[in-house]
């Protein structure tokens, strides 16, 4: 069985929003609801570097193991689903989760949050039907043997989405030919700096 | 043309032999300035290095931060949400377990053993005024609001490995629907209330120095020994200044916890509801002695609480200062009958602590 993964190479995001949109509207989430973001550090600095983030699918989430309801469960191929039937509107995944991942459509008075929603890796979530399935989570690409939209949109291919792996390994070569001194990215001051996203076995 | 053109040739002629003198010693030196590593490291653009990602995975952010998300100020990684995890699930939630249950298990035993503290003389008949209408309704709105509150936080903390098991899920989500609804509504009306009580009987429980005889003596729970007490005893002093410290704190992370419309953040929110799972679970335990003690521990104290009024026999056993300034107000039971049925209220008894 395949473990599901996100991984987002920060060395190729443009922080152009595509895959949020993308999200959007694959999901077609309610209003207010942002499944997934681009965060930019140092931005407008030269070593501006942006990386996009969603519910990382965690293999040991925190998210799980502290809802009071067992509204979140993970399937077997690691993706970390939700069932809106159950869930109370507490907060407790939000304050668990690294990420910032679960949101909450309100925010009132006496804990009045509305039902979380949260990224599904595209795999929809517990319904009767496929309308009511797409109404409560938004598109169920996974089960018709498509990637989560997101990366499949990625313009520069930043963002990998599917089993651990062989996300794994794209990256892995990514790092070996950015290092490499015939490569397209040599000469460039970022490949010697002490960063993991060049293969630190062609510098100096 | 020609003549300008001849009139220039030397001059030119110098001019190009002098580009490529410069070009062939300089190219070499621009050369080596482009091979040095260290020389190229001092002006390379800064980049965002293993160090940057340790920062950001410590939960810090720069403030060069900017998120996507509409009005987001979420740092990149929430550091804390694991911690949190931990200490709720691995230590508050079974130690709250072992203190209610070893609390329970402590009365029971203590039930065996020990018994009933009995009257040690025979009931007189006559009564005393000791809680007015006020003060029990207030006294019995608390402790179902407690109750009810205790048996919904329980439920959240631990109901989920019970009930949905038990019952499947449609019964499940609309029990536990019901339950935050129930507990985030009814929390509020019980932090007032208990802040009400907790004024109206202030002076009756600030501490005396027979208070501090009485808890050497344990109280005179066991044995016949019966400590100098007042209108409150040390025990019901302990449980008023339990209620007024850990009390406030479960109102004040309650109160965080249930209006999260001040800009509390994530680890605001961890700490309240820490902070509220561990008085609240101190509080259960605690009131369950106290329950133990007003109902099946103590002989002739619950009528104090239903009626209003408690037996001479019994004042002067467990309340000997208090009794001694009321003494002279008794009244039998036949008059009391009379009051009531012609719709007198209850006359408030002198008290000091």
């Amino acid at each position: 069985m395949a473990t599901m993964k996100f991984m987002c190479d920060a060395e190729r995001c443009i922080e152009c929003n595509g895959c949020v949109t993308a999200c959007k509207n694959a999901n077609e989430v309610e209003w207010g609801i942002q499944r997934r973001r681009v965060v930019t550090l140092n931005d407008g600095e030269p070593s501006e570097v942006s990386i996009s983030v969603a519910c990382m699918h965690c293999d040991d989430a925190p998210c799980i193991a502290v809802c009071p309801t067992e509204t979140l469960y993970q399937r077997d191929d690691g993706i970390v689903l939700h069932d809106k039937d159950l869930c109370i509107g507490c907060g407790y995944c939000l304050y668990a989760c690294p990420f910032g991942a679960p949101q909450f459509p309100k925010q009132n008075a006496f804990g009045e949050r509305g039902k979380m929603d949260k990224c599904t890796f595209c795999a929809g979530g517990p319904a009767e039907t496929k309308e009511e399935e797409y109404q409560k989570y938004g598109a169920n690409r996974i089960a018709e043997g498509k990637l989560p939209l997101c990366a499949e949109m990625c313009s520069t291919k930043a963002l990998l989405a599917g089993d651990a792996q062989e996300v794994a390994d794209i990256f892995r070569q990514r790092v070996v030919q950015r290092g490499h001194k015939d490569g397209g990215w040599s000469g460039n001051p970022r490949a010697d700096a002490d960063s993991l996203a060049y293969d630190a076995t062609h510098q100096g | 043309m020609s003549i300008s053109t001849r009139g220039t040739g030397p001059c030119r002629l110098f001019l190009m032999l002098l580009v490529v003198l410069a070009s062939l010693v300089l190219a070499p030196l621009t050369l080596a300035q482009e091979a040095d590593p260290g020389r190229e490291a001092a002006f390379a653009v800064p980049t965002v290095d293993a160090d940057v990602w340790r920062q950001v995975k410590s939960g810090e952010t720069g403030p060069n931060y900017r998120d996507s998300r509409y009005g987001s100020n979420y740092s990149l990684i929430n550091a804390s949400g694991e911690t949190w995890r931990q200490i709720r699930n691995d230590w508050i939630s079974p130690a709250g377990l072992i203190a209610l249950g070893s609390m329970l298990a402590i009365l029971v035993i203590f039930y065996l053993i020990v018994g009933r503290s009995d009257l040690d003389e025979e009931r007189t008949g006559r009564k005393l005024l000791r809680w007015t209408a006020l003060e029990r309704a207030m006294h019995w709105t608390v402790a179902t609001l407690f109750i009810v509150l205790a048996l919904t936080g329980l439920n959240l903390l631990y109901g989920k490995f019970v009930f949905r098991h038990a019952f499947g899920d449609a019964f499940w989500s609309s029990m536990i629907a019901l339950t935050k609804l129930v507990h985030n509504y009814v929390g509020p009306v019980f932090g007032i209330l208990l802040l009400l009580m907790l004024a109206k009987w202030l002076t009756v429980n600030l501490p005396r120095k027979h208070d501090w005889q009485w808890f050497k003596q344990g109280g005179g729970m066991v044995g016949n020994k019966h400590p100098d007490a007042g209108f409150a005893n040390g025990g019901e002093k302990a449980w008023y200044w339990i209620l007024a410290s850990v009390g406030l704190l479960v109102i004040v992370s309650g109160f965080v916890l249930d209006f999260p419309l001040f800009g509390q953040t994530r680890d605001n929110m961890q700490w309240a509801n820490m902070f509220h799972a561990v008085t609240s679970l101190i509080l259960m335990a605690v009131s369950l002695g106290h329950i133990y003690i007003g109902t099946i521990g103590t002989e002739g104290a619950l009528e104090g609480m239903t009626s209003g009024y408690v037996d001479e026999t019994w004042a002067k056993q467990h309340h000997n200062l208090w009794y001694e300034e009321v003494k002279d107000q008794v009244t039998s039971e036949e008059q009391l009958a009379a009051s009531r049925s012609s719709g007198q209220g209850d006359e408030p008894a002198p008290r000091s602590g």
